[in-house]
């Protein structure tokens, strides 16, 4: 008979209980101190809260509310909010991102130099601070609407831009300007890897197919560079999603500043807790399911 | 006879027309970028020299580095400079050393440096004691992200030895909180950190503010970590872990002797990126009234005399941020480049 502490199963299965106690022990302990510290402060655990009236205004509201409206009403308003700049925010990085990435790539001076000075400036300096220079540097430091910079179909005030008719705060120009252009650095990154991953006979060939520049891109190297863009590029858009929760830095009501304030309102840290948890994981599992099936796509077909 | 071939040498107006005006789309892009590079330019010198007021900057040097940390005091910090600089060189001279005694040597200076670094600015016994109240600016950006980085990285092994181990409940313990974690905002555990910590500590235990934002740093970045790390482990070939156990090693050595220096090595620039997002991510304390690098720039914009002064500040403070990212960045690339 081999001796205990020599035997392997032994060792697995001491290594697994010693785990499961030291993780009982520690919750446990965790959760010992959150009951007491709870009935200290007089709060008992439940989200019944959230059926009370809210009694704060939101500045922007995409649903009717009211300040008379529960607490419910208030966070969906904020998962609203945060769901616009994330789609939009997505859209837009996306397109910037794509466009320095390829410029990064160029054959003119000029371009690509322009490319490489926006991704090392701007990757290299907090999101944070650039939302901040958004929105009181830019943003608020524009002139009224009645003397507002227009360019064509958009118009620059400090009360926002206006765009074919509609009207977008300052606080959500900011944010989605801030989230883009920084996202933006990371995209290009990704896309100048992902192009340069593509074989160069693959360029030389469809050239000499007779391809003009534009279309060897759009058509040859593109599709082949996406397989190694996607997945990296999911990531990104899971960092922008987890990001757009600066807003609350200007103030624009999204779920996290709405939840905070709830917070602030309430004391009941540990259901905000939840739901700010449970909002996020299930936004980032959204946004990864939905790369994951259009990765599938897009990868190569076997024959 | 031989002609000679032809000259490839490049005058400037060879360049100009291969570099920016091969085709007509490239004349034009070029002619449309150069217009949006010399309005960029002259605008920004122009205000540079002319609108801006530096004096926001010049006048509050001292608060953006150190915040309101005593001047009566300011002596201790300058020997801490001293004596970052002076390991750093000696750990750089000692890399290059074959000797491990020499190496183990500026291990054992790193740890020593950074008690007496702590010590010095905390202060305690003979020194007069700052709080961390006082700790401002960039002393308590760099503070706070090299204790972290320096905590959340062996949290981060751990957590990616947990995740590759053949013991499911240990694998599933790691999995979960990683996955956890990155599916979170860096706000929201900071969030947890700073209020929820308290509430599930018992209650005469009372943590300093900056202590709970490095624990909530430590738990997000441990994760991403973690994960850089796994990747190293599986670029580990499995026949360096076969000959190691036909060798008769346990696990624990070939873990500590086989495995992780290999894995290490070969994910260094990965965790120097890493390093490089979490001394950004620094800021976010601003959010939670730490008065780190961006919110020592947004009292100094609360002073009356500098109201509305917001490009100067912020581009300064972008400036600081920049070089200590930048350099990294450049470090990240050569590392990446020797291997």
């Amino acid at each position: 008979m081999i001796r205990l502490w020599r035997n392997v199963r032994f060792w697995r299965f001491a290594g697994q209980a010693i785990a499961v106690i030291l993780m009982v022990a520690v919750l446990a302990f965790l959760g010992s101190n959150l009951d007491r510290n709870l009935r200290q402060l007089n709060i008992r655990f439940g989200f019944g809260f959230l059926r009370s009236q809210a009694g704060f205004t939101i500045g922007e509201t995409p649903i009717a509310y009211q300040p008379s409206d529960n607490y419910t009403q208030a966070l969906v308003i904020g998962l609203l909010n945060s769901l616009k700049v994330i789609i939009t925010g997505i859209v837009a990085a996306t397109i910037v991102g794509v466009t320095a990435g390829i410029a990064r790539l160029s054959d003119n001076w000029l371009v690509r130099h322009l490319a490489i000075v926006y991704v090392e400036a701007l990757r290299n300096m907090p999101l944070l601070l650039q939302l901040f220079f958004w929105y009181f540097a830019v943003f608020l430091s524009l002139p009224s609407p009645e003397n507002g910079i227009s360019l064509g179909l958009i118009t620059f005030s400090n009360r926002g831009v206006g765009l074919l008719g509609t009207q977008l705060s300052p606080e959500f120009s900011a944010l989605l300007a801030g989230l883009t252009i920084y996202t933006g650095t990371f995209i290009a990154e990704i896309v100048r890897g992902g192009i340069q991953s593509v074989p160069r006979g693959q360029w030389e060939a469809a050239r000499s197919l007779g391809l003009a520049p534009p279309l060897v891109l759009r058509l040859v190297v593109l599709p082949q560079a996406l397989r190694a863009i996607i997945p990296s590029l999911s990531n990104q858009y899971l960092n922008l999603a987890k990001n757009s929760s600066l807003a609350v830095a200007v103030g624009y009501p999204d779920l996290y500043a709405i939840a905070s304030t709830t917070f602030n309102q309430t004391g009941r840290a540990v259901e905000v807790m939840i739901l700010i948890c449970a909002t996020y994981l299930s936004i980032s599992l959204i946004i990864s399911l939905a790369m994951n099936f259009y990765n599938r796509s897009v990868q190569f077909v076997e024959r | 006879m031989t002609s000679k071939p032809p000259s490839l040498q490049t005058t400037p107006l060879t360049w100009l027309r291969k570099n920016l005006f091969h085709t007509w789309v490239d004349g034009l892009l070029t002619i449309v970028s150069s217009v949006f590079v010399v309005w960029v330019v002259t605008g920004l010198l122009t205000w540079v020299f002319t609108r801006a007021q530096w004096s926001v900057v010049s006048t509050n040097l001292p608060l953006f580095f150190v915040g309101r940390y005593p001047a009566s005091q300011s002596w201790r910090l300058w020997i801490v400079l001293s004596l970052v600089v002076v390991t750093i060189a000696f750990s750089i001279l000692s890399q290059r050393s074959k000797s491990s005694r020499q190496k183990l040597l500026s291990y054992g200076l790193l740890v020593v440096s950074f008690f007496l670094s702590l010590w010095l600015i905390g202060g305690s016994g003979i020194l007069t004691r700052v709080g961390t109240n006082l700790w401002n600016g960039l002393l308590v950006t760099l503070l706070v992200a090299i204790v972290t980085i320096g905590l959340a990285f062996p949290l981060g092994v751990l957590l990616a030895l947990g995740r590759q181990s053949a013991l499911p409940i240990v694998k599933g313990f790691c999995t979960a909180y990683i996955e956890l974690v990155r599916g979170l905002p860096l706000i929201g555990v900071l969030f947890m950190a700073l209020v929820m910590l308290p509430l599930v500590l018992p209650s005469q235990v009372r943590l300093d503010r900056v202590v709970r934002a490095i624990a909530g740093l430590v738990l997000f970045n441990a994760a991403y970590l973690a994960e850089n790390v796994r990747g190293g482990l599986q670029s580990v070939p499995s026949g360096q872990i076969e000959a190691a156990k036909a060798l008769g090693l346990n696990t624990p050595l070939i873990l500590w002797l086989i495995v992780l220096p290999q894995a290490l090595r070969a994910v260094v620039p990965a965790i120097v990126g890493q390093f490089i997002s979490l001394f950004k991510d620094t800021s976010l304390l601003a959010l939670f009234a730490l008065v780190e690098l961006i919110g020592i720039s947004r009292s100094i914009l609360a002073q009356p005399q500098f109201l509305g002064r917001y490009v100067e500040v912020y581009l300064f403070t972008g400036l600081i941020y920049w070089i200590f990212c930048y350099s990294m960045s450049i470090v990240s690339r050569r590392l990446e480049v020797k291997k």
